[in-house]
This record gives C-alpha cells, sequence and structure tokens, in this order.
C-alpha cells in the first residue's frame, strides 16, 4: 500500500481529506522507523556491555578478534575457500539434477519404475536420516579401503561426494513435496489437452513444483555452502583446515573467525540474491494479486 | 429507501453512507481507478443491492466498506463517523460489520461449528460453551444443524456457503455485506442459499431484520429483496432506485444495454 496517494492520470486532485490521511500515514511511518530504531539500539547497547565488560574481555578479544592477525591469515584462508566454493558449485549442481531425477521417479506411476522407485524411497530413508558428518567418515575412509583403481581417492573428492549423497535425499524430499503441492487439476488439464504423462509433468508440474519450493532450495544450497567446511576433517585444506593450520602455535583463533565471516560474506548475499530474483520472477508473493492480501489497518 | 429503526446520532443518519470513494489500483500508466466518486447510502434495516458487469467495482465497493480495502479518497460514514480514516480502530469498525464472499472462505482445518464459534469466542471473548449454543442456533437457522461436526470440504457449496452466512450472522453484525454468494454454486444450489437471504431479510434473525449490502447478478433476487437497486458501471453510479424503476424501466442507456446482455 502506497504511503501517499497515487499520481492522478484522469484529473483528480486529492482532497484536504485525502492529504491529512495521507499526512497521518506518514507520520505512522515515521513513529514506526523510529521505534525500530530505537529498540535496535537499545539491543546493540545491551550486548555491547556486557560482552565489553565481561571480565575476559580483553584476553578474548586478543584472541579472536585480532585485526593484525586476522590480516595475516587472511590470503590462506581465502585460499581456502576456493576449494570451498568449487565443492559448493560442483556437489550443489549434481544434488541439485539428482534430486529433481529422484522426485519425478518416487511420485511417478509407472509400473516399469517400481524398482527405481523402491530404490528412491529408500536412498532418501537411509541418507536423510544418516548424520552427514558420518556419512563422510564413511566414504571418506570406507571407500579409499576399497582400492578401486579407478575411484579418485582425493579428501576434496570423497568429501564432496559425501556431502552431494546426503544433500541429494534432502532435495529429493523438497521437490517431491513441490510436486505434491501442484493440483491434480493442473495434470488433468494438461492431460485433456493430449499431451502425454512425461510431458505434462516435465511442461506443467515441474515448473509449477519449482516455484513453490525456491525458498526451501535455495536454504538448502546454502546450507551446503556451509557444510562444505565439514570436507576439512578428511583433511582436504579448506577455509576451515587453513584456519586451523594457522591456529596451532600461538593458540590465537582469530583465523576461524576470519573463516566465519568469509562464509558468511558469501551466504548472505546469496540468500538475497534468490529471494530478489524470485520476486522478480513473480514467484514469491504470488498472492499478493488476490483481493485480501493487501489488508492494512 | 425505507429507514426501518433509528439508529446513530441522529435519526436522519444512515447507517451506512459513502460520500465521493475514489479508489485505483496501481500507479503511473498501470493506474486503474476502480471507483470513480461513489455515494451510495445504506439505512438501517434496509437492503441496497448493487448491480453491473465484472469489473465494474462491485466487489471492491464492499470491500472498502469492510476496510479491507483503503481508499484513495472520500468518506466511508458508519453511523456518521468517517470509518476510511487511518486514525479509526479498524479491527473494531470490521468485528460490527460482516461479509459473505464469493468463494465461502471457510477455514478448512476447522469443522464447522468451530468456523462459526471462531470469532465470538477470539474477537468477543465469549466463553465456548455460550459461543458454541448461539453458533448451534445460528446453524439451526440456516438448515444446518445436523452439519455442525463436518469439515467444510464434506459439504456440498451451497451448505458451505450457508455455513459461511451462519459465521457471518452470528455476531449480530449491523451490517451484512454479501459478494456475489451465489457465482460460484452450481445452478441447483443457488436456490437454498437465496431462499435462506430472502428470509433473512423478511423474518430476520432473532426478530430484527438483516441490514444488507449486496453485489450479486442474480436479478431475481435483486427484484425481491432490495428496497433500493444502484447500478455501478466503471466504478461511477449510473442509475439508482427501485428495483421496479431500475429493472424495468432503466433510464440510462448503459443500464439498459446491460440489461439487455442478462437476457
Amino acid at each position: 500500500m502506497s504511503q501517499g496517494t497515487p499520481a492522478a492520470t484522469d484529473g483528480w486532485q486529492p482532497s484536504e481529506r485525502a492529504r491529512a490521511r495521507a499526512a497521518y500515514r506518514r507520520t505512522q511511518h515515521r513513529r514506526a522507523l523510529l521505534v525500530a530504531g530505537v529498540a535496535t539500539a537499545l539491543v546493540v547497547a545491551a550486548v555491547v556491555s556486557v560482552v565489553t565488560t565481561a571480565p575476559g574481555w580483553e584476553r578474548a578479544r586478543e584472541a579472536f578478534f585480532s585485526p593484525e592477525r586476522a590480516w595475516e591469515v587472511l590470503p590462506e584462508v581465502a585460499a581456502g575457500l576456493w576449494l570451498n566454493l568449487r565443492v559448493w558449485v560442483v556437489a550443489s549442481v549434481v544434488a541439485l539434477v539428482v534430486g529433481m531425477l529422484l522426485a519425478v521417479v518416487r511420485t511417478s506411476r509407472v509400473p516399469a519404475l517400481f524398482p527405481l522407485r523402491i530404490f528412491a524411497v529408500g536412498y532418501v530413508d537411509v541418507f536423510r536420516g544418516v548424520p552427514l558428518l558420518l556419512v563422510l567418515l564413511l566414504v571418506g575412509f570406507g571407500l579409499p579401503a576399497l582400492r578401486l583403481p579407478w575411484l579418485p581417492v582425493s579428501a576434496a573428492f570423497l568429501g564432496g561426494l559425501s556431502i552431494v549423497v546426503c544433500y541429494t535425499a534432502y532435495l529429493a524430499e523438497i521437490f517431491r513435496a513441490g510436486i505434491e503441492s501442484v493440483h491434480p487439476s493442473q495434470v488433468a488439464a494438461a492431460r485433456s489437452l493430449g499431451l502425454s504423462r512425461g510431458q505434462a509433468v516435465r511442461r506443467v508440474v515441474l515448473p509449477q513444483a519449482v516455484r513453490n519450493v525456491t525458498a526451501p532450495v535455495a536454504s538448502m544450497l546454502v546450507s551446503l555452502q556451509k557444510d562444505s567446511g565439514l570436507i576439512s576433517i578428511l583433511g582436504a585444506v579448506d577455509a576451515i583446515r587453513a584456519a586451523q593450520i594457522a591456529t596451532t602455535g600461538d593458540y590465537n583463533f582469530t583465523p576461524y573467525v576470519v573463516a566465519g565471516l568469509l562464509f558468511l560474506a558469501i551466504s548472505i548475499p546469496l540468500t538475497r540474491l534468490v529471494d530478489a530474483w524470485s520476486a522478480r520472477q513473480g514467484w514469491r508473493g504470488e498472492l499478493r494479486g488476490v483481493a485480501g492480501a493487501g489488508v492494512v489497518r | 429507501m425505507t429507514t426501518v429503526s433509528a439508529r446513530g446520532p441522529g435519526p436522519g443518519t444512515p447507517l451506512l453512507a459513502l460520500r465521493d470513494v475514489r479508489k485505483s489500483f496501481g500507479s503511473g500508466a498501470d493506474r486503474k481507478v476502480v471507483l470513480d466518486g461513489v455515494d451510495l447510502d445504506v439505512a438501517a434495516g434496509s437492503c441496497v443491492v448493487v448491480v453491473g458487469s465484472s469489473g465494474s467495482g462491485k466487489s471492491t465497493l464492499l470491500r472498502v466498506v469492510d476496510l479491507l480495502e483503503e481508499v484513495d479518497d472520500g468518506q466511508v460514514l458508519l453511523d456518521g463517523e468517517d470509518v476510511a480514516d487511518p486514525w479509526v480502530d479498524a479491527d473494531a469498525v470490521r468485528a460490527r460489520l460482516a461479509m459473505v464472499f464469493q468463494q465461502y472462505n471457510l477455514f478448512p482445518h476447522l469443522r464447522v461449528l468451530d468456523n462459526v464459534t471462531l470469532a465470538p469466542r477470539v474477537v468477543h471473548r465469549v466463553p465456548r460453551a455460550e459461543a458454541e449454543a448461539a453458533a448451534s442456533a445460528m446453524l439451526e437457522r440456516v438448515g444446518l444443524a445436523d452439519k455442525a461436526r463436518a469439515y467444510p470440504d464434506q459439504l456440498s457449496g451451497g451448505q458451505q456457503q450457508r455455513a459461511a452466512i451462519a459465521r457471518a450472522l452470528v455476531n449480530g453484525p449491523e451490517l451484512l455485506l454479501l459478494d456475489e454468494v451465489t457465482s460460484a454454486l452450481d445452478p441447483e444450489l443457488v436456490g437454498e442459499v437465496l431462499d435462506l437471504l430472502l428470509s433473512l431479510r423478511h423474518e430476520g434473525v432473532a426478530g430484527r431484520p438483516t441490514t444488507m449490502l449486496v453485489a450479486t447478478h442474480e436479478m431475481s433476487f435483486a427484484r425481491e429483496v432490495a428496497d433500493e437497486v444502484v447500478f455501478l458501471h466503471d466504478g461511477r453510479v449510473h442509475e439508482r432506485g427501485t428495483p421496479t424503476q431500475v429493472l424495468d424501466d432503466p433510464q440510462q442507456e448503459r443500464t439498459r444495454e446491460f440489461l439487455r446482455r442478462l437476457r
């Protein structure tokens, strides 16, 4: 709802009454902003005073927030982050594609796909329920033990594989929810136009399913970016491992804080980007056009 | 128009009065004027029926009265008080009114009885037992006593709409807003809803005739219930008068054209 009065193209000029209402709404809006500002300032002040008056604050600041140390380790940690980013991009693409396939298989009614459907159910049941850390350890140390000559055994590959295995299961469940949220009448409409079952799924159901789950999928991908740090336990030198190496010797933990900030520097803009993109596509708030969605008072 | 009971500040004050109400959606080149200076009175105890083609602004008019839309300009006077002013407590105003929607809008997760008792219990703080007694009586009134324990999706469209009417009436609203309440119904179910509304109009609830502002396509219904018929076109009132005047002897070419197309 606009705060003021819309620009007239039909010669209508707002009356004195309409201008008074607009002025009142502006005042209310300013008051809301002021309240928000004061509340925020109070909370920040409280947190800052609690932390800085703590008995150990001086030492903690030196051990965790040393600007010089942060500047020193930045290149190493950033180099480690580059590995996280590569793992993230590759794992995301693979998990999205395979997760989508699993969801389609699981929701399909084609008799020939029955064994695959059973597999999809079992796969999701297992890997959604097992901690990612456990999968990492089993894949990271178990697969190399098989001594398969064609299997790459780098920590980054095995770590990425474990992440893909788990996230495929999570994403398959999200996509399945999205597919099931599309009303059956959409399929009926598509089939009545002569589309085959597969065409109806691909052209009508999946596009709507993806729109419905954009937000949870985006949140999963951000989560994946963060979990890419777990490959460090297999020995891959990513941002976290680089930070860990940098802390040995002087017990200054600033590198961990640097690594954390670098992860945030990626994930926060990413989240905003997906939000803005889906809003521009008109995917978010598709109910805005529905009567009643604009109730203000 | 007939004034049945005196209400509000003065005997001459209508329960509801719209004065030069303007409403548009969008801005700039996309701006669409939906209400272009509408004046309208509804006296307590009377029934005003708004007719007009799709997109004429009927629904927006009702939604403006229920404060579901903010006007660009003009007054919405309820008992003489301008409730369009943003400093008026809109929740309190809406609690005095009730609206029935084209798509019923029953809450699918609640049983019919709980749909009806929700507002009395949450808004008016009526104890559960008392609210359920009142709701049961109201469901009896609309002929749904046996469906109180059912969920909305177990009812036919006509039953759902009658449940929605019971939900609207249970608070004893001063004004009932009916927005195309039969448009989503199968033809054979329209009758049961219109019969109920006619009975509400003529016999009322608890002896009090229900004041109504109605948007409808049902000309026969308009003819039977309306004290005044208002013809809306492109957001303007083009003609108003008794049902006989407007529907049988329209003076405006626009009105004649609209009525011709209905036949």
